[in-house]
């Protein structure tokens, strides 16, 4: 008598398995509430890199300022003065600086997204946790670091306001933080792809350092969009960067209109490259111990 | 009341051996190719069986090969296992640091992992923001953390140290540290691996108290990986046996444990035995017990002469100068009992033929089974070495005049003493 209902209570219970791995993970496996478990981690990773970087440094995080400014000025004598590329009518500075800031968030991001598998080795390969807090802690500690590059620029923009006549700011400023959104977006789907890759086959992560700073070039940091031939810019927009730097530049200087085709472009290309990228990361999550 | 809240069914995971990255994308290629025509891995189909010291040429082995077995709450179990039989490959599945091959494994509850002591520990943080670090990749929230932060800093004894970056403290305060974060996590399945080989005797006894409280006081399911037979039976109350990637043995922790050592030892002559480390100058090929007198076959007994004679491969006797022999003998649980050396009577001629035997007067092992392992080196630098080389049984015997025995629970060693 009694062993009927304890039976069924077993059956029921052998349902209500918590975890159940197998060797095949579900094509797509993003567990948000997961990552809202190990939310303190992300933040604790965030602060991590912050704290660490650069300690024992003398200017400590003053470097966060000095890396545009000085890629500023050396941009500014060798692009502006001795190439004389145009600068669509703008004091060099502000149009190199707001380029670069824009440029290197993307780019720091994917370099460093990108090693997320092999620089964790240690710690992916003793615990677990959500794989994915490590490139979204790298994207939200670059966005940290943009940030203060972005101070660093609205210091110049008010600076510069006495000496020419800027333009008012309008009601696309309110653009900005998406532009930014979209940026992290493409960097992490990116990023994601490669550390992924990069863990069979070593080659990427050579490939990559070097390949993104030719890729700056093929971006309008150092020239505007509006003076590239009209056959090649058909190719620089699709670098989905390009319509974001030009619209960041857009939206302070009154350069142009904003291309909201572009720009569509470019969130279509994010949601692409997020949706591979989490999808590779996470076939790569579950065996990469085994052949990195 | 037995839940099962761990289930493991048929669980398997290949590895390829060799140089992994070379020729990737061809396999990759090939492996492709067969699925997109319906047909099965082809590099699942090889299966080389995980003997690490034979080649059979297979560029694939199965580390683990069909494992099943259940938990039930509250639970304790070792895994027990000789080196590469695929104890750290199954908790390695188990802390889902990396996925089976085949098979499937079913959980209940969250689990931690402890296969190493103080992952994530960065150097330039301080002993605080490293527990809270630690913490947080093992699964721990920041106010859990904080609700035991004083304790955690207690039980470590680096409360002077808190604030000081991690890469100042000797070793030993680091695994304090880190073991301090881990035993005071609170998960429903605690997974730990050899961590506590580390630290220092008074450390060891404390870590294995703490794990202790934690599965009985309460209720806490714990999987747990030593070689250490001694704190297995202090920890667990059932033992699992793995053998070259499959289960060979469940039950009960004692009976576990002699199943190990029993199919860990082998009574064959030593020659061909390829577990064997050191260069090889010197090689030793049979080893024989006696009891009582030399050369005949009696059982060794409690306090009757024990006598251990080693023969030397006759082929490699050019070295037979300047060599040393050890002689460990352990207890069947795996304590270091005994050790021989000729390093201890070096005042003392001995004569150096193909064979070398120690005596030991007056048998002062208790009745049970001993497990010896040697270590001959030429000229200080290892020449060849087994362990558990050979086991033995000692039956009982007398030993003190009172006739009186010393219970087997209460000592492995028999002395002599006066009252006075």
């Amino acid at each position: 008598m009694n062993q009927y209902p304890q039976k069924i209570m077993s059956e029921s219970k052998t349902e209500t398995w918590s975890l159940v791995v197998t060797p095949k993970s579900r094509l797509f496996n993003f567990n948000i509430q997961e990552i809202w478990r190990y939310r303190d981690l992300l933040f604790l990773f965030l602060r991590r890199d912050f704290v660490t970087v650069y300690k024992q440094t003398i200017l400590g995080p003053l470097w966060f300022i000095i890396q545009p400014v000085l890629t500023t000025l050396i941009f500014t004598v060798i692009f502006g003065n001795v190439a004389r590329l145009p600068t669509n009518g703008l004091p060099p500075i502000l149009f190199y600086l707001s380029g670069i800031i824009v440029w290197n968030y993307f780019a720091d991001c994917v370099v460093s997204t990108s090693d997320a598998f092999k620089k964790n080795e240690n710690i992916f390969g003793k615990v677990y946790f959500p794989r994915v807090i490590v490139p979204l802690s790298t994207v939200l500690s670059n966005l940290v670091k943009f940030g203060v590059q972005f101070l660093l620029f609205l210091g110049f923009l008010f600076y510069y306001s006495f000496q020419i006549k800027l333009p008012p700011l309008g009601y696309d400023l309110l653009m900005l933080p998406f532009l930014v959104l979209i940026a992290a977006g493409l960097s992490l789907g990116f990023g994601m792809i490669i550390s992924s890759l990069t863990t069979k086959y070593r080659d990427l992560s050579f490939l990559i350092s070097f390949g993104i700073q030719l890729a700056m070039y093929a971006t309008p940091v150092i020239y505007p969009l509006s003076s590239a031939p009209e056959k090649y810019r058909i190719f620089i927009l699709a670098n989905p960067m390009s319509a974001l730097i030009d619209s960041f530049r857009t939206i302070f200087f009154r350069t142009g209109e904003l291309n909201y085709l572009a720009l569509i472009y470019s969130v279509v290309c994010a949601i692409v490259l997020l949706f591979i990228g989490l999808l590779v990361f996470n076939r790569t999550e579950k065996t990469f111990m085994d052949t990195i | 009341m037995s839940d099962i809240i761990i289930k493991v069914e048929n669980l398997s995971k290949q590895y390829r051996l060799g140089v992994v990255g070379t020729g990737t994308i061809s396999h990759d290629l090939n492996r492709w190719w067969h699925k997109a025509r319906g047909n099965p891995d082809p590099y699942l189909k090889v299966t080389g069986e995980n003997t690490q010291n034979i080649q059979n040429g297979n560029e694939y082995v199965w580390a683990l090969k069909n494992i099943d077995f259940e938990v039930n709450q509250g639970e304790v179990v070792g895994v027990i296992g000789s080196n590469g039989a695929g104890k750290s490959t199954l908790l390695k599945i188990l802390s889902q640091v990396t996925a089976p091959t085949t098979g499937v494994f079913k959980a209940r509850g969250r689990i931690a992992s402890l296969l190493e002591v103080g992952t994530g520990f960065h150097q330039e943080l301080t002993g605080r923001e490293n527990i809270f670090l630690n913490g947080a990749i093992l699964g721990m929230t920041k106010s859990e953390i904080k609700s035991k932060l004083d304790e955690i800093i207690d039980f470590s004894g680096v409360e002077n140290y808190i604030d000081t970056p991690v890469k100042r403290y000797s070793s030993g305060m680091k695994v304090r540290l880190a073991f301090a974060v881990a035993a005071h996590l609170e998960p429903e399945i605690l997974i730990v691996d050899e961590v506590l080989a580390v630290g220092d005797a008074a450390f060891q006894r404390k870590a294995i108290g703490k794990i202790k409280e934690v599965s009985h006081g309460h209720g806490r399911t714990v999987l747990f990986v030593s070689h250490n037979m001694t704190s297995i039976t202090h920890l667990c109350d059932r033992g699992l046996v793995l053998k070259n990637g499959t289960g060979v043995f469940d039950g009960n922790v004692n009976d576990a444990i002699s199943f190990y050592l029993e199919s860990d030892s082998s009574h064959h002559s030593l020659a061909k035995r390829t577990d064997r480390r050191g260069d090889g100058s010197v090689q030793i090929n049979n080893i024989e017990v006696y009891g009582e007198v030399l050369g005949k076959r009696l059982k060794p007994t409690t306090g009757k002469d024990l006598f251990f004679k080693f023969h030397f491969d006759r082929n490699k006797k050019t070295y037979l100068n300047n060599i040393q022999l050890d002689l460990r003998i352990d207890s069947h649980l795996g304590a270091k009992v005994v050790w021989l050396s000729t390093k201890l009577k070096e005042d003392k001629q001995y004569s150096l033929n193909d064979e070398l035997t120690f005596q030991i007067p007056k048998g002062p092992l208790n009745k049970g089974k001993y497990y010896g392992t040697f270590q001959c080196s030429h000229n200080g630098i290892v020449a060849d070495e087994v362990q558990n080389a050979f086991h033995f049984e000692v039956i009982e015997g007398l030993y003190y005049e009172s006739a009186q025995s010393v219970p087997i629970n209460q000592s492995d060693v028999l002395i002599d003493f006066n009252i006075i």
